[in-house]
């Protein structure tokens, strides 16, 4: 294959901050970046999780810190869609994980970032959420909108929202 | 027998699962020339269907795959 002809693409949208749709969502990522594709990945409401560092209060309102309550801790804190029992789902679902050897999903998204992919936090729920940019891990690009989403949608080669 | 294949690298990706083999694999082919051979061992099914499908993906081409019990070992040559 020739170093010139174009890599082909994938976008996605990550709208969950489960965990079971995170690992999903980077073990595709991670995928795609190793069969020589572009990976482009918009994080946007409750996928922003992924995008937080681990012990950073977000909320300026009275409102959005409430929801920063809620929502607090980054990626090791997400729980799974189903069975979250209030994070003792996480814990076993973890575990489970670790004897069958699957990498954690921080290892995942690390792993992404190293093969090049681009994590794009939505600019609108960043606003919504009050999530400050400190509160955000270092490897995120800049801040973008829906409309660059679709740009970069448009010339993908295949698009998932999850 | 099988014929002895010449291989430049071998990796033991016993143990990791999906979609680890694939990354570990798609890494360290960049670190040899093209035309030598990468030898890989997994012991994740997984495996099976995506290393082939990365192949295919990336150009490069799978020599021969040995399947043993609970162990799979692929000769994949960089031809990209």
């Amino acid at each position: 294959m020739a170093e010139d002809k174009k890599k082909k693409k994938l976008s996605m949208v990550v709208f969950s901050g489960d965990l079971d749709k995170l690992m999903g969502a980077f073990i595709i990522a991670v995928s795609a970046a190793a069969s020589n594709m572009e990976v482009t990945m918009f994080f946007t409401f409750w996928g922003f999780r992924a995008l937080k560092k681990e012990d950073v209060k977000t909320g300026k309102s009275f409102m959005g810190k409430i929801m920063g309550l809620f929502e607090s801790g980054g990626i090791d804190k997400a729980n799974p869609s189903k069975y979250s029992m209030g994070g003792i789902g996480r814990k076993m679902f973890k575990k489970m994980m670790a004897s069958k050897n699957v990498a954690s999903l921080s290892d995942l998204r690390q792993m992404a970032i190293d093969m090049g992919a681009k994590l794009y936090p939505c600019q609108m729920s960043k606003d919504v959420l009050e999530i400050p940019d400190e509160a955000l891990i270092d490897e995120a690009e800049k801040t973008v909108g829906a409309g660059f989403f679709v740009e970069q949608a448009a010339n993908s080669d295949f698009t998932l929202f999850i | 027998m099988p014929e002895k294949i010449d291989t430049e690298m071998a990796l033991d990706l016993k143990g990791l699962s999906c979609p680890v083999p694939m990354v570990k694999v798609s890494q360290n082919i960049k670190k040899i020339q093209e035309g030598k051979i990468l030898k890989a061992v997994t012991s994740d099914p997984g495996s099976l269907a995506d290393i082939p499908s990365w192949a295919k993906s990336t150009g490069n081409e799978i020599i021969r795959i040995d399947k043993a019990k609970e162990e799979f070992t692929f000769y994949i040559k960089r031809t990209a």
